[in-house]
Protein backbone atom coordinates (compact mmCIF):
# COMPACT_ATOMS: atom_id res chain seq x y z
CA UNK A 1 0.00 0.00 0.00
CA UNK A 2 1.81 3.33 -1.11
CA UNK A 3 2.53 5.70 1.76
CA UNK A 4 -0.38 8.19 0.64
CA UNK A 5 -3.48 5.89 1.10
CA UNK A 6 -6.74 7.39 0.65
CA UNK A 7 -10.01 5.41 1.87
CA UNK A 8 -13.58 6.36 1.13
CA UNK A 9 -17.15 4.65 2.21
CA UNK A 10 -18.63 2.83 -1.11
CA UNK A 11 -21.90 4.20 -2.37
CA UNK A 12 -22.98 0.59 -2.54
CA UNK A 13 -23.56 -0.08 1.22
CA UNK A 14 -25.82 0.68 3.84
CA UNK A 15 -24.27 0.68 7.49
CA UNK A 16 -25.46 1.75 10.44
CA UNK A 17 -23.77 1.22 14.58
CA UNK A 18 -26.08 -0.99 16.34
CA UNK A 19 -24.45 -1.43 19.85
CA UNK A 20 -20.58 -1.57 20.00
CA UNK A 21 -20.62 -2.60 16.44
CA UNK A 22 -21.10 -1.43 12.94
CA UNK A 23 -22.91 -3.38 10.68
CA UNK A 24 -22.58 -3.04 6.69
CA UNK A 25 -24.77 -4.22 3.98
CA UNK A 26 -23.70 -4.17 0.45
CA UNK A 27 -26.83 -3.43 -1.35
CA UNK A 28 -26.31 -5.26 -4.79
CA UNK A 29 -26.11 -9.03 -3.06
CA UNK A 30 -27.41 -8.43 1.07
CA UNK A 31 -23.98 -9.63 1.74
CA UNK A 32 -23.80 -8.63 5.90
CA UNK A 33 -20.61 -7.19 7.35
CA UNK A 34 -19.59 -6.66 10.95
CA UNK A 35 -17.03 -4.38 12.13
CA UNK A 36 -14.90 -4.83 15.22
CA UNK A 37 -14.43 -1.93 16.90
CA UNK A 38 -11.03 -0.67 15.31
CA UNK A 39 -12.31 -0.99 11.78
CA UNK A 40 -15.59 0.81 12.78
CA UNK A 41 -12.86 3.86 13.93
CA UNK A 42 -11.01 3.66 10.02
CA UNK A 43 -14.61 3.01 8.47
CA UNK A 44 -15.96 6.26 9.94
CA UNK A 45 -12.85 8.37 9.46
CA UNK A 46 -12.93 6.88 5.38
CA UNK A 47 -14.09 10.35 4.27
CA UNK A 48 -11.84 10.24 1.62
CA UNK A 49 -9.56 13.24 1.87
CA UNK A 50 -7.79 12.04 5.12
CA UNK A 51 -4.68 9.99 4.59
CA UNK A 52 -5.24 6.27 6.31
CA UNK A 53 -1.82 7.02 8.46
CA UNK A 54 -3.27 10.38 9.91
CA UNK A 55 -6.49 8.32 10.62
CA UNK A 56 -4.68 5.65 12.28
CA UNK A 57 -2.59 8.53 14.16
CA UNK A 58 -5.08 10.66 15.05
CA UNK A 59 -8.31 8.29 15.41
CA UNK A 60 -7.30 5.00 16.23
CA UNK A 61 -3.74 5.64 18.54
CA UNK A 62 -5.56 7.95 20.50
CA UNK A 63 -8.06 5.45 20.91
CA UNK A 64 -7.30 2.10 21.39
CA UNK A 65 -3.54 3.41 22.72
CA UNK A 66 -1.87 1.20 20.08
CA UNK A 67 1.41 1.66 18.74
CA UNK A 68 1.19 3.55 15.10
CA UNK A 69 3.47 1.04 13.26
CA UNK A 70 1.02 -1.66 14.51
CA UNK A 71 -1.85 -0.08 14.06
CA UNK A 72 -0.72 1.11 10.57
CA UNK A 73 0.02 -2.13 9.56
CA UNK A 74 -3.07 -3.56 11.12
CA UNK A 75 -5.36 -0.68 9.71
CA UNK A 76 -3.90 -1.66 5.86
CA UNK A 77 -5.03 -5.27 6.12
CA UNK A 78 -8.20 -4.04 7.38
CA UNK A 79 -8.89 -1.68 4.66
CA UNK A 80 -7.33 -4.21 1.93
CA UNK A 81 -10.04 -6.61 3.34
CA UNK A 82 -12.83 -4.07 2.94
CA UNK A 83 -12.10 -2.91 -0.29
CA UNK A 84 -11.90 -6.73 -1.48
CA UNK A 85 -15.54 -6.83 -0.45
CA UNK A 86 -15.96 -3.32 -1.54
CA UNK A 87 -16.57 -1.98 1.23
CA UNK A 88 -13.93 1.15 0.96
CA UNK A 89 -12.74 2.43 -2.35
CA UNK A 90 -8.65 2.90 -1.73
CA UNK A 91 -6.64 5.14 -3.78
CA UNK A 92 -3.79 7.13 -3.69
CA UNK A 93 -5.16 10.71 -4.39
CA UNK A 94 -7.90 11.60 -2.42
CA UNK A 95 -11.25 10.49 -3.46
CA UNK A 96 -13.92 12.96 -4.23
CA UNK A 97 -16.70 11.20 -5.80
CA UNK A 98 -19.90 11.75 -3.77
CA UNK A 99 -20.23 9.52 -0.49
CA UNK A 100 -24.58 10.57 -0.62
CA UNK A 101 -25.38 7.18 -0.45
CA UNK A 102 -23.50 5.53 1.89
CA UNK A 103 -25.86 5.86 4.78
CA UNK A 104 -24.04 6.01 7.79
CA UNK A 105 -26.62 6.16 10.89
CA UNK A 106 -26.01 6.12 14.62
CA UNK B 1 -61.80 -10.83 -6.51
CA UNK B 2 -59.82 -8.28 -4.13
CA UNK B 3 -57.29 -9.84 -1.33
CA UNK B 4 -56.32 -7.29 1.37
CA UNK B 5 -53.24 -8.85 2.89
CA UNK B 6 -51.75 -5.72 5.75
CA UNK B 7 -54.41 -3.78 4.90
CA UNK B 8 -53.67 -3.02 1.42
CA UNK B 9 -56.21 -4.34 -1.18
CA UNK B 10 -54.88 -6.16 -5.01
CA UNK B 11 -57.71 -6.90 -7.12
CA UNK B 12 -56.68 -10.17 -9.30
CA UNK B 13 -58.49 -10.78 -12.39
CA UNK B 14 -59.17 -14.22 -14.02
CA UNK B 15 -61.44 -15.38 -16.88
CA UNK B 16 -60.56 -18.87 -15.27
CA UNK B 17 -63.90 -19.38 -13.20
CA UNK B 18 -62.30 -22.85 -11.64
CA UNK B 19 -59.10 -20.65 -10.84
CA UNK B 20 -60.93 -18.25 -9.17
CA UNK B 21 -62.93 -20.23 -7.28
CA UNK B 22 -60.14 -21.87 -5.95
CA UNK B 23 -58.18 -18.57 -5.14
CA UNK B 24 -61.91 -17.73 -3.09
CA UNK B 25 -61.28 -20.84 -0.70
CA UNK B 26 -57.95 -20.34 -0.52
CA UNK B 27 -58.25 -16.45 0.51
CA UNK B 28 -61.04 -16.88 2.50
CA UNK B 29 -61.18 -14.68 5.17
CA UNK B 30 -58.62 -11.97 3.56
CA UNK B 31 -61.67 -11.34 0.18
CA UNK B 32 -62.73 -7.88 0.42
CA UNK B 33 -65.21 -5.68 -1.44
CA UNK B 34 -63.93 -4.70 -4.91
CA UNK B 35 -64.06 -1.17 -5.11
CA UNK B 36 -61.18 -0.24 -2.98
CA UNK B 37 -58.33 -1.95 -4.46
CA UNK B 38 -54.88 -0.22 -4.67
CA UNK B 39 -52.97 -2.79 -7.53
CA UNK B 40 -54.36 -4.34 -9.98
CA UNK B 41 -53.42 -7.97 -11.47
CA UNK B 42 -54.52 -9.89 -14.69
CA UNK B 43 -53.84 -13.25 -14.20
CA UNK B 44 -53.27 -15.11 -16.99
CA UNK B 45 -53.09 -19.16 -17.18
CA UNK B 46 -50.72 -21.12 -18.99
CA UNK B 47 -51.61 -23.47 -21.57
CA UNK B 48 -51.46 -27.46 -19.28
CA UNK B 49 -47.93 -28.32 -19.31
CA UNK B 50 -46.14 -25.66 -19.51
CA UNK B 51 -44.67 -23.08 -16.57
CA UNK B 52 -43.38 -25.81 -14.85
CA UNK B 53 -40.58 -25.89 -12.31
CA UNK B 54 -39.50 -24.13 -9.70
CA UNK B 55 -35.84 -22.90 -9.85
CA UNK B 56 -34.99 -19.71 -7.90
CA UNK B 57 -37.04 -16.37 -7.85
CA UNK B 58 -35.91 -13.51 -10.18
CA UNK B 59 -37.04 -9.89 -9.08
CA UNK B 60 -35.84 -7.16 -11.32
CA UNK B 61 -36.21 -3.47 -11.41
CA UNK B 62 -36.14 -1.47 -15.02
CA UNK B 63 -37.27 1.70 -15.92
CA UNK B 64 -39.25 1.49 -13.11
CA UNK B 65 -40.98 -1.67 -13.50
CA UNK B 66 -40.59 -4.78 -11.65
CA UNK B 67 -40.25 -7.82 -12.95
CA UNK B 68 -40.56 -11.21 -11.18
CA UNK B 69 -40.50 -14.69 -12.55
CA UNK B 70 -39.67 -18.11 -11.58
CA UNK B 71 -40.15 -21.66 -13.48
CA UNK B 72 -44.03 -21.39 -12.80
CA UNK B 73 -44.49 -17.85 -13.33
CA UNK B 74 -43.92 -14.67 -15.03
CA UNK B 75 -44.94 -11.59 -13.50
CA UNK B 76 -44.37 -7.81 -14.28
CA UNK B 77 -45.87 -5.26 -12.53
CA UNK B 78 -45.52 -0.83 -12.85
CA UNK B 79 -46.42 0.34 -9.65
CA UNK B 80 -46.70 3.93 -11.30
CA UNK B 81 -49.89 3.04 -13.10
CA UNK B 82 -50.84 0.36 -9.79
CA UNK B 83 -51.38 -2.36 -12.45
CA UNK B 84 -49.52 -5.70 -13.76
CA UNK B 85 -50.38 -9.08 -15.43
CA UNK B 86 -49.31 -12.27 -13.90
CA UNK B 87 -48.54 -15.38 -16.34
CA UNK B 88 -48.17 -18.83 -14.47
CA UNK B 89 -49.31 -22.00 -13.93
CA UNK B 90 -53.06 -23.01 -12.65
CA UNK B 91 -51.89 -23.53 -9.16
CA UNK B 92 -52.54 -21.43 -6.30
CA UNK B 93 -48.49 -21.34 -5.01
CA UNK B 94 -47.75 -19.53 -7.74
CA UNK B 95 -49.55 -16.62 -7.41
CA UNK B 96 -48.88 -16.87 -3.90
CA UNK B 97 -45.27 -16.38 -4.02
CA UNK B 98 -46.12 -12.93 -6.85
CA UNK B 99 -48.44 -11.94 -3.71
CA UNK B 100 -45.30 -12.37 -1.39
CA UNK B 101 -42.76 -10.62 -3.47
CA UNK B 102 -45.35 -7.42 -3.98
CA UNK B 103 -45.61 -6.98 -0.46
CA UNK B 104 -41.99 -7.10 0.31
CA UNK B 105 -41.68 -4.67 -2.30
CA UNK B 106 -44.27 -2.44 -1.15
CA UNK B 107 -43.25 -2.92 2.77
CA UNK B 108 -39.67 -1.82 1.67
CA UNK B 109 -40.85 1.19 0.99
CA UNK B 110 -42.52 2.16 3.97
CA UNK B 111 -40.16 0.65 7.12
CA UNK B 112 -41.91 -2.75 7.32
CA UNK B 113 -41.19 -6.47 6.12
CA UNK B 114 -42.11 -9.72 5.89
CA UNK B 115 -39.99 -12.06 8.03
CA UNK B 116 -40.02 -15.85 8.65
CA UNK B 117 -41.96 -16.12 11.62
CA UNK B 118 -45.20 -17.52 13.38
CA UNK B 119 -47.10 -14.42 15.22
CA UNK B 120 -50.10 -14.37 17.50
CA UNK B 121 -51.98 -11.93 19.57
CA UNK B 122 -52.05 -11.63 23.21
CA UNK B 123 -54.63 -8.87 25.13
CA UNK B 124 -54.34 -7.16 22.35
CA UNK B 125 -50.49 -7.07 21.87
CA UNK B 126 -48.56 -9.14 18.58
CA UNK B 127 -45.91 -11.48 19.44
CA UNK B 128 -43.54 -12.84 16.56
CA UNK B 129 -41.11 -16.22 17.08
CA UNK B 130 -38.12 -16.19 14.08
CA UNK B 131 -37.00 -18.71 13.73
CA UNK B 132 -35.03 -21.03 10.38
CA UNK B 133 -36.77 -24.16 9.51
CA UNK B 134 -37.35 -26.34 12.35
CA UNK B 135 -36.63 -23.22 14.74
CA UNK B 136 -40.76 -23.90 16.70
CA UNK B 137 -42.15 -21.74 14.55
CA UNK B 138 -45.45 -23.51 14.06
CA UNK B 139 -44.66 -25.53 17.22
CA UNK B 140 -45.27 -22.57 19.11
CA UNK B 141 -48.54 -21.70 16.71
CA UNK B 142 -49.97 -24.57 17.47
CA UNK B 143 -49.48 -24.68 21.09
CA UNK B 144 -51.22 -21.37 21.27
CA UNK B 145 -53.19 -21.37 24.38
CA UNK B 146 -57.25 -20.26 24.12
CA UNK B 147 -57.04 -16.48 24.35
CA UNK B 148 -54.42 -16.15 21.93
CA UNK B 149 -54.81 -15.43 18.57
CA UNK B 150 -52.65 -16.78 15.65
CA UNK B 151 -51.91 -14.40 13.00
CA UNK B 152 -49.37 -16.79 10.94
CA UNK B 153 -47.30 -19.52 11.88
CA UNK B 154 -44.86 -19.09 8.93
CA UNK B 155 -44.57 -15.85 7.15
CA UNK B 156 -45.19 -12.81 9.63
CA UNK B 157 -46.35 -9.42 8.02
CA UNK B 158 -44.98 -6.51 9.89
CA UNK B 159 -46.06 -2.95 8.95
CA UNK B 160 -44.65 0.34 10.08
CA UNK B 161 -46.95 3.03 11.39
CA UNK B 162 -47.10 6.14 13.44
CA UNK B 163 -47.20 4.95 16.18
CA UNK B 164 -45.08 1.91 16.14
CA UNK B 165 -44.82 -1.86 14.45
CA UNK B 166 -47.57 -3.79 13.90
CA UNK B 167 -48.28 -7.57 13.10
CA UNK B 168 -50.84 -8.55 10.64
CA UNK B 169 -52.14 -11.69 9.79
CA UNK B 170 -51.18 -13.30 6.82
CA UNK B 171 -52.83 -16.12 4.51
CA UNK B 172 -48.68 -17.20 4.41
CA UNK B 173 -49.50 -20.65 6.12
CA UNK B 174 -47.06 -23.41 7.13
CA UNK B 175 -47.00 -26.42 8.87
CA UNK B 176 -49.83 -25.66 10.15
CA UNK B 177 -51.70 -25.59 6.99
CA UNK B 178 -54.54 -22.71 8.38
CA UNK B 179 -54.74 -19.07 7.43
CA UNK B 180 -54.13 -16.70 9.96
CA UNK B 181 -56.59 -14.67 11.27
CA UNK B 182 -57.21 -11.13 8.97
CA UNK B 183 -56.28 -8.85 12.39
CA UNK B 184 -53.48 -6.54 13.68
CA UNK B 185 -51.60 -5.58 16.36
CA UNK B 186 -49.04 -3.51 17.91
CA UNK B 187 -46.01 -5.82 18.35
CA UNK B 188 -44.58 -6.19 21.74
CA UNK B 189 -41.84 -8.23 21.11
CA UNK B 190 -39.81 -10.62 18.65
CA UNK B 191 -38.45 -13.91 20.15
CA UNK B 192 -35.88 -15.63 18.32
CA UNK B 193 -36.53 -19.30 18.79
CA UNK B 194 -34.44 -21.99 19.65
CA UNK B 195 -35.60 -25.28 21.05
CA UNK B 196 -33.81 -26.35 24.13
CA UNK B 197 -34.59 -28.51 27.67
CA UNK B 198 -35.60 -25.85 29.61
CA UNK B 199 -38.04 -22.43 29.02
CA UNK B 200 -35.99 -19.61 29.32
CA UNK B 201 -35.84 -15.54 27.78
CA UNK B 202 -32.78 -13.93 27.33
CA UNK B 203 -31.47 -10.70 25.95
CA UNK B 204 -29.52 -10.36 22.79
CA UNK B 205 -27.75 -7.55 21.93
CA UNK B 206 -28.40 -5.10 19.24
CA UNK B 207 -26.03 -6.05 16.36
CA UNK B 208 -27.09 -9.98 17.32
CA UNK B 209 -30.61 -8.96 16.81
CA UNK B 210 -29.64 -7.36 13.79
CA UNK B 211 -28.14 -10.52 12.31
CA UNK B 212 -30.43 -13.07 13.31
CA UNK B 213 -33.54 -10.46 11.90
CA UNK B 214 -31.72 -9.65 8.53
CA UNK B 215 -31.58 -13.60 8.03
CA UNK B 216 -35.25 -13.98 8.46
CA UNK B 217 -36.19 -11.36 6.37
CA UNK B 218 -37.50 -11.82 3.08
CA UNK B 219 -35.67 -10.08 0.27
CA UNK B 220 -36.21 -11.38 -3.19
CA UNK B 221 -34.96 -8.20 -4.94
CA UNK B 222 -31.94 -7.89 -6.28
CA UNK B 223 -32.27 -4.46 -5.81
CA UNK B 224 -29.68 -1.57 -3.93
CA UNK B 225 -32.55 0.65 -3.33
CA UNK B 226 -34.68 -2.21 -1.84
CA UNK B 227 -31.05 -4.10 0.04
CA UNK B 228 -31.11 -0.75 1.65
CA UNK B 229 -34.61 -0.39 2.74
CA UNK B 230 -34.45 -3.57 4.09
CA UNK B 231 -31.67 -2.90 5.77
CA UNK B 232 -32.75 0.27 7.56
CA UNK B 233 -35.51 -1.44 8.44
CA UNK B 234 -34.39 -4.22 10.44
CA UNK B 235 -31.94 -1.45 12.33
CA UNK B 236 -34.63 0.57 13.21
CA UNK B 237 -37.15 -2.34 14.06
CA UNK B 238 -34.07 -3.52 16.63
CA UNK B 239 -34.19 -0.73 18.12
CA UNK B 240 -38.29 0.06 19.36
CA UNK B 241 -39.23 -3.53 19.55
CA UNK B 242 -37.98 -5.67 22.10
CA UNK B 243 -36.05 -8.62 21.20
CA UNK B 244 -35.12 -11.49 22.98
CA UNK B 245 -33.93 -15.29 22.66
CA UNK B 246 -36.67 -17.93 23.41
CA UNK B 247 -35.15 -21.35 24.40
CA UNK B 248 -37.62 -23.58 24.61
CA UNK B 249 -39.44 -27.31 25.48
CA UNK B 250 -42.40 -27.82 22.94
CA UNK B 251 -45.02 -28.09 24.97
CA UNK B 252 -47.87 -25.71 26.20
CA UNK B 253 -45.91 -24.15 29.16
CA UNK B 254 -43.63 -22.07 26.51
CA UNK B 255 -46.92 -19.52 26.86
CA UNK B 256 -46.44 -18.82 29.87
CA UNK B 257 -43.49 -16.84 28.99
CA UNK B 258 -45.20 -15.06 26.59
CA UNK B 259 -46.43 -11.49 28.13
Amino acid sequence: MSEKCYVARSSKIAARMMGDEMMIMLAPDSTLFTLNEVASVIFNAADGTTPLEVIVAERVCREFDIEFEVALRDAEQVVKELAGHGVLLVSGEPITQPLAFAQVAR
Amino acid sequence: MVIEIGGLPIRLATDDTAFAEMLRERYAGFLTSGTNAQIEFDVVLAPAGTMLGNGDVRVERESGQWSMGRGDFQADWNPSAARGIIRQSANPYSLNSVLRIVHTLLLAEQGGFLVHASSAVRNGRAFLFAGVSGAGKTTMARLAPPGVTVLTDEISYVSRQKDGYYAHGTPFAGDLGRLGENMRAPLAALYLLTKGTENKVEPVAAAEASRALLENILCFARDSEVVRSVFEAACDFVCRVPIRWLTFVPDARVWEMIA
